[in-house]
């Protein structure tokens, strides 16, 4: 099946797809840099030298932007013009606004890079850039919906693959999300206040926040897993009629998860439980698609053998499954009572950070580079499985960790004395995680280590001479 | 929330989870027209997709999660203005507004309990009071002098402390610039028993106007700087010390003292020692009479009650009285 990836229908645009795919590379070295260097902060404070824009609070909106928004989207940007040109096709709509796109696109993780550490802030999470730059945003992310959706109706297939689906859920609901949440009231250049106030406020953010990870992180990776996993496995789609409930379900469901990010606040009781209610629910939606992408490898099992790629892509299942067991899990109060407000949450986000977002771009890109500079594989099939081991590890190190501590947190901020006095100083909660706080920064380390071996590799792969990597014989099953 | 936005989020709500239960049922019947197992027909880049039927466990896993949500919300208020058959609510906060009585107020709580609603905050409250009151009332009945030689109460009232306290005083209550320290037996309004107590219920309005609000003029604090340097006893320029003890002479020794010793019934620190509470510095000491400053302990009755700040007094007082 490796063969079908070749460019052979030459007239697809690349270009677009080999600059989103390398700067992938490029901010997620950054984006995960920063993330280390904040998680050795919280073990060795003095390493902000007193300085105002390397402080954490600073650098930690620059940290999330950096992996969802100049990483994670650069991933969906590449492989979505990538997928959509290839399972309709036909050439990508508009190369001129498709290029706009990107060096757009570009600009704005620049204007973040600059005004983040400057300490200019809207104050909300995963949307801390101020208005001039959210403009920018809007009017990028329609020219990119533009391009996609204008490939999709001039398609050649008489059906729209089920990767497209996800790719394009993900890009309307993203633009509606950021233009309803970003609404504000600029005072200067750069300063706004939003237009919601008090417990609205709240709710209209995580109703963004949550569906950013929904959308964004999960339905749009989840494109890319359609594509990448049968590709690479080189076997059919387990199910249609599954993916067509679990894609209906999933949209229909996470757009009403934001509540949870609530519980026990001045969030009226009805929003919470609503919240709730439908996070759990979400649960059988969300593990669809993780069922599908596992079972597509049945009749391929001897492949994960040989194939670290295919290694990448089924591991970051596995941490979706496990991350979309958890999430449901932890939107019950009673759990949340526990879980709110620790690392445990901390710890959440990383395993489908790390382990489902990253994991799978990292599995799409080994797959798509080659094909992109005209080679038959990497560089090095070695250093793929090394860089492989060094994700798994990381990744495992670090939910492990901020799952013991924050469980630890959670019990200690809530034990209390016979006489109803409380058994711990927040100080003591916090003197107890440092442990776990240098297990996570190991776990950083190890995953960040892999990000630059995969640099190497594609630099190398990209640098080959013609014909110098060919692609490895359909391995048999030995 | 109007009936109209009550009824639309109802409907809603509930047309998302039917529409979830109806594409359940309908996908796990084949109405494709092709055999279960074989692929669809049609190919995406080499891609096909076969027409497997829904596994059986994620299905009922499914059903029970839609069956569980909507058990949940008839249980408790999760659809519009429907309060759920549990009678459950977080707070008495609707419960307030809607009659047009305070949230926290008894009659809320009253009307709660009269409507035999269950609110979860009113509950927390008195199971605590039920379980913790007899321990703290006893303690209150202790009178203090006995109080600080039960050790138990002092652990209490050291946690209590570092719950409620330590944020300004620090977890070792030595206290930091503007916050005092509790260990040095330094008192600015008396270390006595009572009185710590009094400072703890009511707490206490530090303040110092610039220049005392004296017809001081800037060109006198050096002078009062190194007077004030000199009256804790330290190295000191004289000619100048005698001129700042000049404009000294011009009123702070109203509050300060004519000893410059200070007065416990209004604050005013004592100069001859060497505790500072802003920094003693010949820079600091100028900064403090040319701004003057302002410190506030707050009221804790209204917060703690009487019978934790009594523990808590037991604790402080035995930090500088081992």
């Amino acid at each position: 099946m490796m063969n079908h990836s070749q460019p052979t229908g030459a007239d697809y645009n690349y270009t677009i797809v080999r600059q989103f795919a390398l700067t992938t590379v490029l901010w997620g070295i950054v984006g995960m840099s920063v993330g280390v260097l904040i998680a050795a902060q919280l073990i060795w404070p003095q390493l902000n030298f007193d300085t105002p824009w390397l402080t954490y609070s600073r650098l930690r909106p620059l940290h999330t932007n950096a992996v969802i928004f100049a990483f994670g989207t650069s991933a969906l940007f590449a492989t979505s013009y990538y997928v959509v040109q290839r399972t309709c096709q036909t050439r990508l709509f508009a190369p001129k606004l498709a290029a706009f796109t990107f060096w757009g696109w570009q600009a704005i993780i620049i204007s973040a890079v600059i005004t983040l550490p400057l300490g200019y802030t809207s104050s909300k999470e995963y949307a801390e850039l101020e208005w001039p730059i959210d403009i920018a945003i809007a009017i990028v992310w329609i020219a990119y919906a533009t391009v996609f959706f204008g490939t999709i109706v001039k398609r050649t297939t008489s059906h729209i693959y089920v990767a497209n689906w996800f790719f394009g859920g993900f890009i309307l609901t993203v633009a509606v999300l950021h233009i309803v949440n970003s609404m504000a009231v600029p005072v200067s250049l750069f300063k706004s206040y939003s237009i919601y106030s008090g417990a609205v406020d709240a709710m209209v953010q995580w109703w963004y926040g949550h569906n950013a990870v929904g959308f964004l992180l999960t339905a749009g990776f989840l494109g890319m897993m359609y594509y990448f996993v049968p590709k690479q496995a080189g076997r059919p789609v387990y199910s249609y009629r599954l993916s067509i409930v679990h894609f209906w379900a999933l949209i229909a469901l996470y757009i009403w998860a934001g509540p949870h990010h609530l519980h026990y606040t001045a969030l009226p009781d009805w929003t919470q439980s609503l919240g709730m209610v439908m996070s759990l629910i979400l649960f059988a939606p969300s593990w669809g698609g993780m069922i599908n992408g596992i079972m597509t490898l049945s009749g391929a099992w001897h492949k994960l053998r040989t194939d670290p790629i295919l290694r990448f892509l089924v591991v970051s299942l596995s941490f979706y499954g496990m991350s979309t067991f958890e999430g449901p899990m932890m939107a019950i109060k009673t759990v949340n009572a526990l879980s709110h407000y620790t690392d445990w949450t901390i710890g959440h986000v990383h395993s489908g950070a790390l382990g489902w977002v990253a994991m799978v771009s990292i599995g799409s890109l080994y797959h798509l580079i080659p094909v992109l500079f005209g080679h038959g594989r990497m560089y090095s099939i070695k250093l793929i499985n090394v860089h492989f081991w060094l994700a798994t590890i990381g990744t495992v190190l670090y939910i492990v960790s901020m799952w013991i501590s924050g469980v630890m947190q959670g019990l200690m901020w809530r034990a209390v004395n016979a006489d109803g006095t409380l058994t711990y100083s927040f100080v003591e909660s916090l003197e107890a995680s440092y442990p776990f706080y240098f297990v996570r920064f190991l776990g950083g380390c190890l995953f960040l280590t892999g990000m630059l071996i995969m640099a190497y590799n594609v630099i190398r792969t990209v640098k080959a001479s013609k014909d110098s990597l060919p692609a490895l014989a359909e391995p048999t099953a030995a | 929330m109007s009936s109209f936005w009550s009824v639309w989020i109802t409907v809603l709500s509930l047309v998302v989870i039917a529409g979830c239960f109806l594409l359940l049922r309908v996908c796990s019947k084949n109405t494709t027209g092709v055999k279960e197992g074989e692929s669809m027909g049609h190919s995406f880049d080499g891609i096909e997709e076969l027409n497997n039927p829904l596994p059986k466990w994620w299905s009922y896993m499914f059903y029970i999660t839609i069956v569980f949500g909507l058990i949940y919300l008839a249980l408790f208020p999760g659809l519009g203005n429907y309060k759920g058959l549990l009678g459950w609510t977080s707070s008495n906060q609707s419960i307030g507004t809607e009659q047009g009585i305070k949230a926290d107020s008894a009659a809320a709580i009253e009307l709660a309990a009269k409507e035999g609603r269950y609110v979860q905050y009113d509950q927390e409250v008195k199971h605590a009071d039920e379980k913790y009151g007899p321990i703290f009332a006893a303690y209150l009945a202790t009178p203090l002098e006995e109080l600080v030689k039960n050790q138990e109460a002092l652990k209490v009232g050291g946690r209590l402390f570092l719950q409620n306290c330590a944020q300004c005083h620090g977890s070792d209550a030595r206290g930091s610039k503007g916050f005092p320290n509790l260990t040095d037996g330094d008192w600015l309004y008396g270390g006595e028993l009572a009185t710590i107590k009094t400072t703890i219920m009511s707490g206490r309005h530090g303040m110092m106007p610039p220049k005392g609000g004296l017809p001081i003029d800037d060109s006198e604090i050096a002078g009062l700087a190194e007077y004030v340097v000199k009256l804790s006893g330290r190295e000191h320029d004289e000619t100048l010390a005698a001129q700042g003890q000049g404009s000294f002479m011009k009123g702070c020794f109203a509050c300060h003292g004519m000893d410059a010793k200070g007065n416990k019934f209004m604050g005013a620190p004592n100069l001859t020692d060497d505790v500072w509470l802003y920094g003693g510095s010949r820079g600091m000491i100028e900064e403090t009479i040319k701004h003057g400053r302002a410190g506030v302990m707050p009221a804790w009755k209204d917060v703690l009650g009487e019978e934790k700040v009594h523990v808590i007094t037991a604790y402080v007082y035995s930090l500088s009285n081992k």
